[in-house]
């Protein structure tokens, strides 16, 4: 199959692209862009005038239902909806159940997302057995089964030996690790973030130094054990500081933020929304804005959207019994994008978060559109106008507090390795 | 800009007037005006009697406790029956929920035996906003505390028995003692002080009970017993309950009272006439010493008798909002089903 794209406006900022080209495609891979190459007959031509040309996305944090949480998505319904939201590579943190910490439930996650043939999974594996913190996972095996990283995913180790032992053999083997930082004493069995929303509702609450003491003492760890670290959803004010402290010294470490951690706040509470209940709390307007700051200037870099499907079950609960989560696939793209039109990113700043930054961290050559990579991409229509329904969410998960919102640009047709896996107006 | 869906207030009706009462924050004063005032109507001036009504005839209101509690479910039962309805009690922990049944099934099949108002205690904050949320529109949800949000009825009775010892709300010093942080009762007394404009709000005790925004709530914190009491009309005792004493927020509960413990002598530093309060039930000799609870300036057990009337009163008003809600609605419907025919007989007279 090859495919032209004509008259779209290209921007990637891996190769520093943003201007009107066409786009060569063959057998999957991206064959040229301005100029075809020899002897190029194309299958089918579309024509993008009026559209932009994006790598496909990366999100370093999705899940996806599979293993273990089928009532709430499957690994098909998910990466359709990824793909709808122009991702077409995704991370699956190792909270799964049973847990990713063999290579039997990776390879199994990645089967199944071979069969749905919608999008890249990555499984990332559990960094210790059963995210119990307590004993080392075989991560040399899960490397070898696929994983492209190591988590916690929300359970944090607690106890810093064993932190500590688990770092330094992620980094005699060259793993990535990815770290929450959340200390469970000072959690405290708290829902909502410590400050005046929580102090009014009488939510037990989290404070901000359950997040900045973890994260202090695993930088501190993270440096003596030499790993290539990673932290994930990070949502204080504080913790962006101290990122950007530990990157001036030289510490090679990375960060990313939640997508709604850079919306909402404490504030959207009020009323009690179970759909406002997330993992790290949303925080204080002072600590969104530094969080904003943090992307704009480069301190945080990747954007997530930490994808939590969830049931009527599991949220139509008050506050406190609801489990934590948002549905975020759909709204990844899109609510980055309004970062622009709130002129706190550029165009192709936004772009990065999304893409090449993300795929240097893992260490893999997709969010680009360079030659020779996969055709893994998205046409997007900055002048098409919606508004976000639970109807037309294609994720299981209706769990979005965004549903309502209006957004400018729609992703128009995905396309995944060479095929379009999305259009929007044949939905 | 993105559109935010916000919420009307949902204790509201469409003509502004209570529907549900599940906190005082968004409340007018008006509307805990019309509580006392009504909860006045209901006490027999000379002997603070409590008659009975048939305001609640034929009305059946359950009684859903998630949570144990032996005062508030008994003043609200008393005032139901002095309301003439129908009465329900549900001890919800140890039933449905424990067998698995989800909280909204375990309302709607409530709902489906014909309840028209159900009076909710539960340990999570928010829990009476969720049924509120989830209730059929004819039905009324009362919070009868939920978590450490909120608990609106106590903290009406107490500015009833303000009202009635001190004549006024307004202007008055108050200070709050004890554990604020996990007190329900806490948050709503201070919601319903500056509503009705007390001149100032004072909370006592030490940093690990105190709510970390205290700004947000709008109080001066003292951590000094005495300089808290200093010159106030109004003295409010908090439970201090065992499972704290457990944890890791107070040492011991012989140096909680040493420290915060209200004895005669501590309450010398409040104004000669100052009263004092207490939601109950007390523990003597742990944040309040005999000697005052049954002295001449405590008046805890007038609370329990208010407790009642304000019940009542809330409950009442509830019910004849809905009334009346219904009568303008029916009225609206006869004007449209009145100017239709009028249409009607126009179109075939041309």
């Amino acid at each position: 199959m090859k495919i032209v794209i004509q008259n779209g406006r290209i921007i990637d900022p891996s190769q520093n692209l943003d201007r009107t080209a066409n786009l060569y495609i063959a057998r999957g891979h991206i064959v040229g862009i301005d100029t075809p190459p020899e002897g190029f007959e194309p299958n089918q031509t579309i024509d993008a005038q009026g559209k932009w040309i994006l790598p496909g996305l990366v999100d370093m944090q999705a899940r996806l239902g599979e293993p273990g949480h089928n009532q709430t998505g499957h690994i098909a319904s998910e990466t359709k909806a990824a793909v709808a939201g122009g991702i077409t590579s995704l991370c699956c943190p190792p909270d799964t159940d049973p847990v990713t910490d063999t290579q039997a439930v990776a390879e199994l996650i990645q089967r199944r997302a071979r069969q749905a043939a919608t999008a890249f999974v990555m499984p990332i594996g559990a960094l210790t057995q059963g995210l119990k913190g307590e004993r080392l996972s075989e991560m040399y095996a899960l490397k070898q089964g696929g994983c492209v990283a190591l988590s916690q995913a929300n359970q944090p180790i607690q106890n810093p030996l064993i932190l500590k032992n688990a770092l330094e053999y992620a980094a005699s083997h060259n793993l990535l690790v990815l770290l929450r930082c959340e200390n469970q004493q000072l959690k405290n069995h708290g829902v909502a973030h410590t400050g005046a929303v929580s102090t009014r509702l009488g939510l037990p609450s989290i404070p901000a130094s359950a997040e900045t003491t973890a994260l202090a003492r695993d930088l501190i760890l993270v440096e003596e054990a030499g790993v290539r670290a990673h932290f994930s959803q990070i949502s204080c004010a504080r913790s962006v500081e101290m990122i950007q402290q530990a990157k001036q010294r030289g510490l090679p470490v990375t960060c990313d933020v939640a997508i709604h951690h850079l919306f909402l706040t404490e504030m959207d509470l009020l009323d009690f929304s179970s759909l406002a209940h997330v993992s790290p709390p949303l925080r204080s307007q002072a600590d969104r804005d530094a969080l904003r700051m943090g992307v704009k200037t480069g301190i945080i870099d990747a954007i997530v959207s930490d994808h939590t499907p969830l049931g009527r079950d599991e949220k139509q609960l008050p506050f406190g019994e609801s489990q934590p989560g948002i549905s975020g696939l759909e709204t990844l793209l899109a609510l980055t994008l309004k970062l622009v039109d709130e002129k706190v990113l550029n165009l192709s700043q936004a772009i990065q978060l999304l893409t090449e930054h993300p795929a240097n961290i893992l260490g893999l050559n997709c969010g680009s559109l360079q030659t020779g990579s996969n055709a893994d991409l998205v046409i997007f229509d900055p002048e098409d106008y919606w508004t976000l329904s639970s109807e037309t969410l294609l994720s299981e998960g209706k769990n979005s507090p965004f549903i309502g919102w209006e957004f400018n640009g729609k992703v128009e047709m995905t396309f995944f390795q060479g095929r379009p896996v999305y259009l929007a107006n044949a939905v | 800009m993105s559109a935010r869906l916000t919420r009307p207030n949902i204790q509201l009706n469409e003509q502004g007037k209570l529907k549900h009462f599940l906190t005082l924050e968004g409340l007018k004063p008006h509307h805990l005006t019309e509580i006392l005032d009504t909860a006045e109507s209901f006490l027999n001036p000379h002997t603070n009697e409590i008659k009975k009504v048939p305001l609640l005839r034929g009305k059946t209101i359950m009684n859903l406790f998630f949570e144990p509690s032996t005062r508030t479910r008994t003043t609200f039962e008393i005032a139901e029956k002095r309301l003439s309805a129908d009465v329900m009690n549900l001890n919800i922990s140890a039933s449905a929920t424990k067998k698995g049944e989800s909280l909204l099934d375990t309302m709607w099949n409530l709902e489906a035996m014909q309840a028209d108002m159900f009076v909710i205690r539960h340990s999570e904050s928010g829990a009476a906003h969720f049924f509120a949320e989830h209730v059929a529109p004819h039905v009324h949800v009362l919070n009868a505390g939920d978590g450490q949000h909120a608990h609106p009825t106590q903290a009406m009775l107490d500015m009833f028995t303000i009202r009635k010892l001190k004549g006024d709300v307004f202007d008055l010093k108050v200070a709050i003692v004890g554990d604020i942080l996990h007190s329900r009762v806490a948050r709503s007394q201070i919601q319903a002080l500056s509503l009705l404009e007390a001149r100032e709000i004072r909370v006592i005790g030490p940093k690990t009970l105190i709510p970390p925004f205290p700004e947000a709530l709008g109080v001066h914190v003292y951590h000094d017993m005495e300089a808290g009491l200093e010159g106030v009309d109004v003295v409010i005792m908090l439970r201090l309950q065992n499972e704290r004493m457990q944890g890791a927020l107070l040492p011991s509960e012989q140096e909680y009272f040493d420290l915060y413990g209200l004895t005669e002598r501590r309450l010398t530093y409040a104004k000669p006439d100052a009263i004092v309060m207490h939601p109950g039930p007390i523990n003597r000799g742990v944040e309040i010493d005999s000697a005052v609870a049954d002295g001449p300036q405590s008046v805890i057990l007038q609370q329990v008798t208010y407790g009642i009337a304000v019940r009542m009163a809330v409950m009442s008003i509830i019910m004849s909002n809905a009334a009346l809600l219904a009568q303008s609605q029916a009225e609206d419907t006869i004007e449209t089903t009145d100017s239709e025919q009028k249409a009607a007989t126009q179109e075939r007279s041309e």
